[in-house]
């Protein structure tokens, strides 16, 4: 039996422990409620987007934007992959980066190459120990991304499609769906996909004002941005909430420990004393006779 | 009468959606006009007020900062960079800022601050002017 002093001890750092994920919790909860106003307010504005883009899908422009066209063959694809800057938030990015070493095994099943621009530190970090083609990161962004940050290394991934660099760009993050779940999601962000259910004639075009072309890049540019921004900003609340989840379980974990530990103490506790008396009554006998 | 959904969201949350008899729009070559039926549009949108007649209801007056007018002959989809309602313009910080963009503009050295100068210039005297107009109205 673990002498009484040692268990004694361990109890007080299980309980410094539990102190400082209970801390960890709550202040994942009050973050939580402000990313998932963010979230929220980012929602509207990516949805609509999407929808428009996707209408100028249908359409029968005059000029076809390259990001408009789906190339025949694909050899190389490029993924934008949201992760967060920080750890102790459960299985999040965990299940991120297995849902994409799957997706990547699947392309290099079909002699399809892939290229990744990593958002996050985490992502950086576990995509270093993996031989995998990085082609441009972004991290410490912090729980306020800004669309200013992702940009530069965005761009580079626009850039590799306009150049024939890559045939296909995705954007992987987690979407919130509670507090007690959050899935990571493969959205293809260019060719640029039609809406589900959308009852539109079929020749049709839009009047563009002013002239199509320098619209239309403004267009896709912004949905691009307003995409990944959304990943990203998304991306920022399943962490609050991962974490927060991650941290009650591990406060939990720590009374369960501590209940055990104060048993296993209060045994000690006894057996001392059990001891002692035993050792007293014995010593009296001999006295006595 | 036909009446033609209108749904105004910005960068930063959803703005305004209802049903509309007629919206008038900010676009880069000058104001539009939007009535239920419209032909298939993409604009592009200068900072200026929008105006939404509302169905049952009175018009509706919003400031956008630049953004995109989608049109479909039944919906209207305003994506603005930044959007405003009408009662949330004061004429005081509109002013401000105006002056604030006017010195910038004369203080800007090299080309590149100038240009941004500038768009902010367009920008708060876009404002100012929308407030001003919709002062007018109410008084």
């Amino acid at each position: 039996m673990a002498n009484l002093k040692e268990i004694r001890g361990k109890i007080g750092s299980v309980k410094n422990t539990q102190k400082i994920t209970r801390a960890m919790e709550m202040v994942a909860a009050s973050k939580l409620r402000r990313t998932q106003q963010r979230m929220e307010a980012t929602r509207p504005y990516a949805d609509k987007i999407r929808t428009a883009v996707g209408h100028l899908y249908q359409a029968n422009p005059e000029y076809r934007h390259p990001y408009l066209i789906e190339r025949e063959s694909v050899k190389r694809v490029g993924y934008i992959v949201v992760s967060t800057d920080r750890g102790l938030c459960g299985g999040l990015n965990t299940n991120t980066f297995r849902k994409l070493v799957r997706d990547i095994g699947d392309w290099n099943a079909k002699d399809v190459e892939v290229d990744l621009c990593l958002i996050g530190a985490k992502a950086v970090q576990f995509f270093r120990s993996i031989d995998v083609n990085v082609v441009a990161t972004a991290q410490n962004l912090g729980e306020d991304p800004q669309v200013a940050d992702l940009l530069g290394a965005v761009k580079l991934m626009l850039d590799a499609y306009t150049d024939g660099g890559i045939d296909r760009l995705f954007l992987l993050h987690n979407v919130y769906q509670n507090t007690m779940s959050q899935v990571p999601e493969v959205k293809t962000l260019i060719p640029v996909e039609a809406p589900d259910a959308d009852e539109l004639p079929q020749h049709w075009d839009y009047i563009y004002e002013p002239d199509a072309v320098d619209l239309l890049d403004g267009v896709l540019m912004r949905y691009i941005e307003s995409q990944v921004y959304r990943g990203a900003v998304e991306n920022v609340a399943c962490e609050m909430a991962s974490k927060m989840v991650a941290m009650k379980a591990a406060t939990d974990n720590a009374g369960k420990m501590i209940d055990t530990l104060e048993t296993a103490a209060n045994k000690a506790r006894q057996a001392a004393i059990t001891q002692e008396i035993s050792e007293i009554v014995g010593g009296a006998a001999a006295v006595a006779e | 009468m036909a009446t033609i959904n209108v749904e105004i969201v910005s960068a930063e949350g959803h703005i305004f959606s209802g049903e509309a008899n007629m919206i008038f729009a900010p676009a880069r070559g000058g104001d539009v006009g939007i009535a239920p039926r419209h032909a298939p549009m993409l604009a592009d949108l200068r900072p200026g007020e929008l105006r939404v007649d509302v169905v049952d209801g009175e018009e509706q007056f919003f400031y956008v900062t630049g953004g995109l007018l989608e049109v479909q002959p039944h919906l209207v989809t305003v994506l603005a960079d930044t959007a405003l309602r009408g009662e949330q313009l004061d004429e005081e910080v509109a002013r401000i800022a105006q002056d604030a963009a006017e010195a910038a503009v004369s203080a800007a050295g090299d080309k590149q601050s100038l240009e941004h100068a500038r768009l902010q210039l367009v920008e708060a005297a876009a404002r100012y002017r929308a407030v001003q107009k919709l002062k007018g109205k109410r008084g």
